[in-house]
């Protein structure tokens, strides 16, 4: 296998340190979890969940916005600034770029929601003291987000090969939101007496990326396990859907004539 | 395209999406499939909704509370959906997701007649609460006093579920009162207050409610009653027939051709899923087992034997 | 024989302009090229004229039309052309939240050197360029300058046998010009082909075996310099000066040309000698003799002014 896009990779990531605007969206991220702590006093006899709740939901949150704030000028800015004119003159193919890229950003994703689940860890240990075996779901749903973040992460990759940062943005936003709300649209298919529409919706239930499925958060606040198979499952999906959506992207830049 | 690319690798990129996204699609179809079977059977109730409290999601809105209520309605038929009538169901959040949208969207006319035909559904097809079915009723009457409708839907708790026939006929006759609303409502004031009890009756009020929405969940539980009623309503001149044969013959018919032949009843004995009644011990007629139709379990006068 | 470095056959680019996209403006129309291994080949034109955009197509930034291209006798859909190549682009765009450094040993890595050699060539090159000093800085403080040398480094820092540079004395100061000067002559020595494109006549004319004029995305010409100029000597030119007091014979006053006591006369290269001994025979002080070459630069603009010449006086205006 090609050490091409590892070496994109590691670029990508390096880029993304020195933007400085990522240390305003952790430091917000972390504020959010100590405000978690400070709700937490408010509801007694829940803070762990409150805490749990408001922690992950910060985690996921800011996850996403930074994984379409960057996502969406990964290849875009490239373009534009004509860097690409350099360095596609070297040896490099460009989906090996494309994936260098992903991997990349997902790289700078990971290494910061590991730092904010240290930092929700700290805010937990604070009020609790201790850590119990249930604790392990909130792992569970940290996985999960960034499995979340992964499938945003490509999108935003996706569409940044043909448009402009805002236009992806939206669309990147609107298929997630949609995804998150994937059950009310496979309701509608199931209730809905309108048999095209009951397909139709049927259709883009299944096509759009399901960000519902992801959503253990309330399991993690609760202390309830995720089966095994579950956890195996989610990952198989996102990981062909980040697959397809990698695929996609390569059929559109290598056909892309540069400014 | 306006020009053919000349460029390899972007034709080989392109053949490539063209056999593996769909084909990835299908097996991320797949994978769905498996993982809402896998969630469904997890656990149902872990619905969890962290502010439980109407008026403070309404502050919490900014201006925007007819949009969240929609958001929340939406959630409410999914809820809903998702949990019909399987066995082992339980509709915990169902009142709090109806009481948080109606108190973000009092005038949201749908929840209020969804709720009072589900919220007093009893299990596996509800909760079994006819007693906050009348308390959401009550709020829409009291935020929407032009809707008589409201006053239909509180008749038909009163006499289906609670069985407070006088309350019941309270209520048509209030709603009866209102210009718009339709004779029947009168009707069905007085017909209450004398036979509330009898199974026609019932068998017109829940005609009333399939008739008087286009909501798909609400009709099709609707029609189930009817359905419900009428088989019930069957069996019991069945029942009736069988006794006369006693009076003539001596002995219980064995069969509905039996009956047929002395000529005690006529036309097609089916039940209204289609299914034959079918003459059991003791002549006690009854539904064909295959029959997807489920009697009322208590109901109605008139014990069959 | 051995394959050419460059071979271009018929390379064609239509983009699609107008609002509806429908219409097609050729930016390059049927370019057929050859260009030896070991020659230094410049590609002249002025701009618009699609010098760049042949640069692209072989780099496989944009795509062709029709035609093909080969680069030491792979096709440039090939993937492993670009480890022979080395590529320094018109304007030059880095990424500028790194150093100088991290730049080259971010692009070396491409090509498979282990990390001692790969630090060795960066430190090898910086200081080739004359970078060396600059090598921490982050490439967003440098100048335009800095950053043409960047280019360059960055494009022969792993040795390539092809070196395709556009317009790569663009923004630099007289001394830089010819360090570049220098590294390309260097480049020479060393065998490697050498493709740049240019409009600075001087350059072209001074470093390359052979030119091709690009107009209006047409080859207009392909040769030696001095074959697509003629070699014709048109006459000699002499400059000199005369003492105040001093009349010029009749046939030289009337055709020289002057500013004060300096004059300047053309003279057919019969005429030379007899007009030389003229002059010294009214002590005139001679400071300079050159013969009349038309150059690359007259050639051009013939070539230019006649096209322009084409275009209907009523749009001339229009600018």
């Amino acid at each position: 296998m090609s050490v091409i896009p590892g070496v994109v990779a590691i670029n990508t990531f390096r880029e993304a340190v020195r933007d400085r605007v990522l240390y305003n969206l952790i430091f917000f991220a972390l504020m959010m979890i100590g405000a978690a702590i400070l709700v937490g006093q408010i509801s007694i006899g829940i803070e762990r969940m409150v805490i749990i709740n408001l922690g992950l939901s910060a985690i996921s949150i800011f996850g996403i916005i930074m994984a379409i704030f960057i996502g969406v000028g990964l290849v875009y800015k490239e373009m534009e600034k004509r860097t690409l004119y350099s360095l596609l003159s070297k040896p490099i193919r460009r989906w090996e770029f494309l994936v260098g890229k992903f991997a990349g950003l997902l790289l700078t994703l990971v290494v910061n929601t590991a730092l904010m689940t240290l930092g929700l860890g700290a805010a937990l240990y604070c009020v609790s003291r201790k850590f119990e075996r249930a604790d392990a779901t909130i792992l569970v749903a940290v996985y999960f987000i960034l499995l979340e973040l992964a499938l945003v992460t490509a999108l935003a990759l996706f569409f940044s090969c043909f448009t402009s940062p805002m236009l992806s943005t939206l669309y990147t936003l609107g298929i997630y939101v949609a995804g998150v709300f994937a059950p009310g649209i496979q309701g509608i298919s199931q209730f809905t007496s309108n048999w095209v529409l009951a397909v139709v919706t049927r259709f883009i239930y299944y096509l759009l990326p399901n960000f519902h499925n992801f959503g253990v958060i309330a399991a993690a606040a609760h202390g309830d396990a995720v089966p095994l198979v579950l956890i195996w499952h989610n990952t198989v999906y996102a990981a062909l859907y980040v697959l397809l959506i990698l695929v996609a992207s390569a059929a559109v830049f290598s056909g892309r004539n540069l400014k | 395209m306006s020009k053919r690319s000349q460029n390899k690798s972007h034709i080989r990129a392109v053949l490539l999406a063209l056999v593996a996204v769909p084909t990835l699609f299908a097996v991320c179809a797949a994978l769905q499939m498996r993982i809402d079977a896998d969630t469904l059977a997890m656990n149902q109730d872990k619905e969890e909704l962290l502010l439980r409290s109407g008026p403070l999601l309404k502050k919490l809105s900014l201006g925007y509370e007819s949009l969240l209520a929609d958001i929340y309605w939406t959630r409410v038929v999914q809820y809903y959906g998702v949990r019909a009538h399987k066995p082992g169901a339980t509709y915990e959040q169902l009142w709090p997701l109806l009481d948080i949208t109606t108190t973000l969207d009092p005038n949201l006319m749908i929840a209020y007649r969804f709720g009072a035909v589900f919220l007093s559904e009893q299990p596996p097809g509800g909760p079994g609460r006819a007693d906050l079915a009348v308390q959401l009723v009550q709020r829409g009457i009291a935020e929407n006093p032009d809707e008589w409708r409201l006053y239909q839907d509180l008749g038909f708790l009163y006499s289906i579920h609670l069985k407070d026939y006088k309350k019941a006929s309270e209520a048509y006759l209030e709603g009866s009162k209102n210009p718009n609303a339709q004779i029947w409502m009168k009707v069905m004031a007085a017909r209450v207050a004398e036979t509330g009890n009898e199974l026609e009756t019932s068998r017109l009020i829940w005609t009333g409610v399939y008739s008087s929405t286009k909501d798909e969940q609400v009709r099709r539980t609707a029609l189930q009653h009817i359905h419900s009623l009428d088989a019930t309503l069957g069996l019991k001149r069945l029942n009736e027939s069988s006794e006369d044969y006693w009076r003539k013959f001596g002995r219980f018919p064995t069969s509905m051709q039996e009956l047929r032949d002395a000529g005690l009843v006529g036309g097609t004995l089916q039940d209204p899923a289609g299914y034959p009644y079918v003459m059991g011990p003791n002549g006690v007629p009854q539904l064909d087992p295959k029959s997807p139709i489920q009697l009322e379990s208590e109901q109605g006068s008139g014990k069959l034997r | 024989m051995a394959n050419p470095a460059i071979e271009i056959e018929r390379l064609t680019k239509d983009y699609p302009v107008g609002f509806w996209r429908k219409k097609m403006r050729r930016s390059l129309d049927h370019l057929s090229l050859q260009v030896e291994e070991g020659e230094s080949f410049g590609f002249l034109g002025p701009n618009g004229a699609g010098k760049t955009t042949t640069m692209k197509l072989l780099m496989g930034l944009i795509f062709p039309t029709s035609g093909t291209a080969r680069v030491r006798g792979r096709s440039i859909n090939d993937v492993r052309m670009h480890r022979e190549i080395g590529y320094m682009p018109e304007q030059p765009y880095f990424y500028d939240y790194l150093t100088a450094r991290e730049l080259l040993a971010y692009f070396a890595r491409f090509f498979g050197f282990n990390a001692a050699e790969r630090n060795e060539r960066v430190a090898r090159f910086l200081s080739l360029v004359g970078l060396a000093a600059a090598a921490d800085v982050q490439l967003r403080k440098f100048s335009k300058g800095m950053l043409q040398r960047v280019g360059i480094a960055q494009a022969i820092l792993h040795d390539p046998q092809v070196i395709f540079l556009d317009e790569p004395m663009s923004g630099l100061d007289p001394v830089g010009r010819r360090e570049v000067r220098d590294i390309i002559l260097d480049l020479k020595k060393q065998g490697r082909t050498i493709f740049f494109s240019t409009h600075i006549l001087s350059d072209a004319e001074m470093l390359c075996d052979r030119v091709a004029v690009l107009l209006d995305g047409k080859l207009r010409g392909v040769g030696s310099p001095g074959e697509i100029v003629s070699m014709e000597v048109q006459g000699m030119e002499i400059l000199f000066e005369v003492g105040k007091e001093q009349t010029l014979p009749a046939n030289i006053a009337a055709r020289a040309k002057n500013i004060g006591n300096r004059y300047r006369i053309e003279v057919a290269e019969q005429e030379l000698y007899p007009v030389l001994e003229q002059l010294r025979g009214c002590e005139g002080r001679i400071l300079s003799v050159a013969p009349l070459r038309p150059s690359l630069e007259d050639y051009f603009f013939n070539l230019v002014g006649r096209q322009k010449s084409q275009v209907p006086a009523a749009e001339v205006g229009v600018r």
